[in-house]
């Protein structure tokens, strides 16, 4: 009964083929909409948070601006936020303003960097050439620095910065190393860095304290935990004052993207989801002009002996499938436009089972919702008025 | 020969406006099988009336209607559907022929809503249309047949169901007087096969092929000897 229900409706849709397709336009164009504003704000969010992640889901970051009193972190107050638990490692960051020279040539005002071994394990890729900071020079306060690509162009043009010799704040240091250009997406840029290690910066830059932190995790579950911890470590070493530190966690970012980027893609489907309630009068209008002109037709049927649900049941079915096939045009035709899209913009393309669903269910219960009310009052068609309309 | 269709003091009244028309009078009547009854009357009688009440697609406004034991009052919408598709065979004026479907497409209309598969309902249907004598034309559609051939697929789909009655309004109205002979023939050898016949005409030479005749006049029903 149903199957011949849906051939009857078949018949009357392709019997239509230019109104047909009329009507399914504005499902088409609601799916298509729906399809590809969500299939392009979920490859954007994939992409950027890809890129994040890159940089480091496994790591919080602290900056202490201190109290007066204390102006920041000391290596004594490094060790006790080491023996927090699931840390894998740290690294500080000094910071101090000063010229560097290099055969006569003087660069004003440049910041250099004191860090340790675990920030040049932390990410392969930061070497261009080299090595970096590691342990020995760190216990041996040694006077050696890595340069940054801006800095190598701008005092070694046209030669090997390596074993070279720099001045930093009137001490002669060792270049050891230089660093990779920093990528787009990068938050911060190491192109016009000089580091050095950080137990030297105590001793020679003139800075006493550590004012930034990146802390390490092994487990990145763990990650609030971990970060309470710390706190309660760094409240003890501020004296509970305010604002002495912020704590930066990485994985809360992300989180907190993705989520902005869900309620965005949400209200871009809510928009297109109106074109598709439009798409849907469209269809009951077609369903009601059909009716019209098949009352003799629908007459006829009940005399024959088609019941009320009977009729029903085949205009809806009618609706329905004029609505879910729009939607499958509209999946394709949307998948398309994401396709070329996603390549334009540079962002990666991959479409939801879910996706898929939710436009053919949507246009499902487009076709029912709009198909109701037609598919009722044909049932409803008094045979013998119908007949005699003839 | 037992007793098909019996009707006691119908009554059918509409309503225009507040104002009530009474259409049927009291009519009164039987048919039994194999039965090939007329019902005369001049336009405006209550001829189409009296059909869609026959027929079940109306309902009296007073009176008892019993059709194949079946006290038409008792049934609701749904029981009515199954009854007009499994008792009766509506012949109508001007053919009611589905112009989208071919001629053995129509003959199965009435098929489908009795639940039978396709291949049962193609099987049926072609050999009430080779009985007919249109098994040449089944996949022709309703406008590449004459008239005549029109209404014999119209004649092929009330039988097919193998109803009771075969109902017909008018059935040579639409047709010239040589088809309508044919058409008539046709329904005087389905009578002598068994098949129990009323047909419904304003025409007094179509009427005198029944075997009885009953006529109708501004609602009243009265039954006289054929001639
Ligand atoms: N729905 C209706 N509402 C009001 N009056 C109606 C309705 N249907 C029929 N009538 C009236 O009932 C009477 C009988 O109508 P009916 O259609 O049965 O006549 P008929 O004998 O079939 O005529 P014809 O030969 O012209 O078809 C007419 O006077 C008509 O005006
Ligand atoms: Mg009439």
């Amino acid at each position: 009964m149903l199957l011949e229900s849906i051939r009857m409706s078949w018949e009357n849709i392709i019997s239509n083929k230019l109104r047909s397709f009329l009507t399914m336009l504005g499902i088409v164009i609601g799916v298509a909409s729906i399809i590809a504003l969500i299939t392009i704000v979920q490859g954007a969010t994939y992409s950027i948070s890809e890129e994040v992640t890159s940089l480091g889901v496994n790591k919080i970051t602290v900056n202490a601006t201190g109290t007066p009193l204390k102006q920041g972190l000391s290596e004594e107050d490094l060790k006790n936020i080491a023996k927090v638990n699931n840390i894998s490692g740290l690294s500080p960051t000094i910071s101090g303003m000063t010229n560097i020279v290099y055969q006569g040539q003087v660069k004003e005002k440049v910041t250099v960097q004191g860090k340790n071994e675990v920030y040049f394990q932390s990410d392969s890729s930061l070497l261009q050439s080299g090595r970096g900071i590691n342990i020995l020079d760190l216990e041996s306060k040694n006077q050696v620095a890595v340069l940054g690509r801006d800095i190598v162009k701008e005092l070694y043009f046209g030669v090997d910065p390596i074993g070279k010799e720099l001045m930093i704040h009137g001490t002669t240091y060792t270049v050891i190393g230089t660093l990779a250009s920093s990528s787009h997406f990068s938050l911060t840029s190491n192109n016009k860095a000089v580091i050095i290690p950080y137990t030297t910066a105590l001793r020679s830059l003139g800075v006493k304290n550590i004012s930034s932190l990146d802390v390490f995790l092994l487990d990145t579950n763990l990650a609030d935990d971990t970060v309470n911890n710390i706190k309660r470590v760094l409240n003890s070493t501020f004296n509970y004052k305010d604002n002495a530190y912020t704590i930066f966690n990485m994985g809360d970012m992300i989180e907190s993207f993705q989520s902005m980027m869900s309620i965005l893609s949400l209200l871009l489907a809510g928009i297109a989801g109106i074109s598709l309630v439009v798409g849907g009068i469209g269809i009951m209008n077609m369903m009601l002009v059909s009716i019209t002109e098949r009352t003799t037709e629908i007459g006829l049927r009940k005399a024959l002996g088609a019941t009320p649900n009977r009729i029903q049941l085949q205009f809806i079915i009618e609706s329905i499938f004029l609505s879910i096939f729009g939607g499958l045009i509209g999946l394709i035709l949307g998948s398309l436009v994401a396709y070329v899209a996603s390549i334009l913009i540079g962002v990666g393309f991959s479409i939801q089972v879910s996706t898929i669903a939710l436009a053919v269910g949507f246009s499902a219960i487009v076709g029912i919702v709009f198909g109701y009310m037609p598919a009722r009052k044909a049932s409803r068609l008094n045979p013998i008025d119908a007949l005699r309309s003839l | 020969m037992p007793e098909i269709l019996n009707m006691q003091n119908i009554c059918k009244s509409y309503y225009m406006g507040e104002e009530e028309i009474e259409v049927l009078h009291d009519v009164n009547l039987t048919v039994s099988t194999g039965d090939f009854l007329s019902i005369l009357g001049p336009s405006g009688s209550g001829k189409s009336t009296m059909m869609n009440i026959i027929g079940c697609l109306d309902v009296p406004s007073a009176g008892k209607y019993l059709l194949s034991g079946h006290d038409i009052e008792d049934l609701d919408e749904i029981e009515l559907a199954q009854v007009r598709n499994k008792e009766i065979g509506f012949i109508f004026q001007n053919f009611q022929l589905l112009p989208r479907m071919t001629a053995r497409q129509n003959v199965e209309l009435p098929l489908i809503y009795s639940g039978l598969s396709s291949s049962e309902r193609k099987k049926r249907s072609q050999s009430i249309l080779e009985r007919i004598g249109l098994s040449d034309k089944m996949k022709n559609l309703p406008t590449q047949l004459s008239g005549g051939q029109q209404q014999r697929v119209a004649i092929a789909r009330a039988l097919v169901t193998e109803p009771t009655i075969l109902l017909a309004d008018e059935p040579t109205g639409a047709l010239d007087q040589k088809t309508g002979t044919q058409v008539i023939e046709l329904f005087e050898e389905l009578n002598r096969d068994g098949r129990t016949i009323i047909m419904i005409t304003h025409d007094q030479n179509i009427a005198r092929h029944a075997s009885r005749v009953v006529n109708i006049l501004d609602g009243y029903l009265t039954e006289k000897e054929v001639l």
